[in-house]
């Protein structure tokens, strides 16, 4: 059971990290990684979420859509899972943790349309991970994306300054030091635990 | 509304991926052969043009504080039905495509022309943004899996075509495409994520020097025009 924890969490955070080898949550990864503040709290911000959606989804999944025989809905139950969920997350930080809530700013509503966060819970049933597992998953998932963003804010701040032709202005250039990054991140790739 | 610039819109100057940069995500992870690529370009543009429908049919109902919501429930209902059709006829493609077929849900590119022009647009308008979008988004994922297969493997349309008895098309994803060199002499890393991230950044920065030359061709000549015109005057 440990073993397969650790094999979870090394997985998600390194060897299939969620941005560099699956492709999810690219849009929020490019779009807030000016500054490595902003990238820190959405980092932050998705690890919680992650974390959260995966335990409530498992939980309807297993208990309410397959008794149901409903789970090919299981898209669309997951949406609006995770829409509420964020949704009550900010109506709850607001009220309780008014810190928190000030420093995930504008990030917390736009976690519903990260497509780590659908994705970590669709691959939860694709994997079929048990309730502990899916959760270890979607928290060290969290943590990988915001490894992958942290990392890239910090490799963008320094490309503000460097001399690449005009038309490379904005995105271009950005994913053009992505793939480098991705490369860096590459050197896990097929790495066996155990 | 000009169907024609609708059309050059959303294949040149407002394509969804390469001008508006959203729903990269996809982009990126599934270009790695013909087959992924058609696939997936047909099922957003199949999706894009259902969902601008209903949107736009309903566009005077919903109401303005829980948009988004209903935007995405019937998005979600769409790619459930794209999904469960593509697992029972294509299941090729459906297994190859994996997790970004129910990952359209939260693609931009739907909700966002949702959000910015069937609500304010008639049925038939929205009707052809749609396939004019979802063309425009076919059309960069063709050009990425053409690029990325040849430079990675030597190969052009993995999945989709055949040669081994006389050309054919394959819609089971068996094919095993036209071998145009050795793919020991192709650089794998293309295929690898690295090579998504940088064949979208090379064909973005493109796209950027290729509208701004003709943007200053057209200043250029507006000015050559106005030149012109003004000389005119001064001899008359």
């Amino acid at each position: 059971m440990f073993a397969k924890i650790v094999e979870i969490s090394l997985g998600a955070i390194l060897i299939n990290n969620f941005i560099f080898s699956q492709f999810l949550g690219c849009c929020p990864f490019l779009g807030c990684s000016n500054k490595v503040d902003t990238a820190t709290g959405m980092g932050l911000a998705v690890v919680f979420v992650m974390g959260l959606a995966s335990a409530i989804c498992w939980v309807i999944y297993t208990y309410i859509l397959v008794p149901l025989n409903l789970a090919f809905l299981n898209t669309l139950a997951f949406i609006l899972v995770i829409a509420a969920l964020v949704q009550f997350v900010e109506m709850f930080l607001k009220k309780s943790v008014p810190s928190l809530y000030s420093a995930l700013g504008i990030y917390l509503p736009l976690i519903t349309t990260n497509c780590a966060v659908l994705g970590v819970v669709l691959l939860n049933v694709q994997n079929k991970y048990n309730f502990i597992e899916s959760v270890v998953y979607g928290i060290t998932g969290g943590i990988g994306f915001m490894l992958a963003i942290v990392l890239f804010a910090s490799v963008r701040e320094r490309t503000e300054f460097s001399d690449y032709p005009e038309c490379f202005n904005g995105f271009a250039i950005c994913l053009v030091s992505a793939a480098l990054v991705a490369l860096a991140f590459m050197g896990f790739s097929g790495m066996k635990i155990m | 509304m000009n169907r024609k610039q609708q059309f050059r819109e959303g294949l040149i100057t407002n394509n969804p991926v390469l001008v508006q940069q959203i729903g990269m995500c996809a982009t990126m992870a599934i270009t790695t052969t013909l087959f992924n690529g058609i696939g997936m370009g047909l099922s957003v543009l199949i999706i894009l043009t259902c969902c601008n429908v209903v949107v736009a049919a309903l566009r005077k109902i919903i109401p303005e504080e829980i948009r988004l919501a209903i935007f995405v429930v019937v998005i979600a209902g769409f790619v459930t039905i794209v999904d469960l059709l593509l697992q029972a006829f294509i299941p090729a493609l459906s297994e190859s495509l994996g997790v970004f077929i129910p990952l359209i849900v939260v693609n931009c590119i739907i909700i966002g022309r949702a959000e910015a022009f069937c609500q304010k647009n008639t049925v038939k308008d929205s009707f052809f943004d749609g396939i004019f979008q979802g063309l425009g988004y076919t059309c960069v994922l063709i050009i990425m899996c053409v690029f990325r297969e040849l430079v990675g493997s030597g190969r052009f349309g993995g999945g989709l075509i055949d040669i081994t008895n006389g050309f054919r098309f394959t819609l089971d994803g068996t094919g095993g495409g036209i071998q145009i060199f050795p793919a020991d002499y192709g650089m794998g890393i293309m295929n690898l994520p690295f090579g998504g991230f940088l064949t979208l950044g090379l064909l973005i920065g493109l796209m950027q020097y290729a509208l701004k030359k003709g943007e200053k061709k057209k200043k250029l000549e507006e000015r050559a025009a106005k030149e012109a015109a003004a000389m005119k005057e001064v001899e008359e």
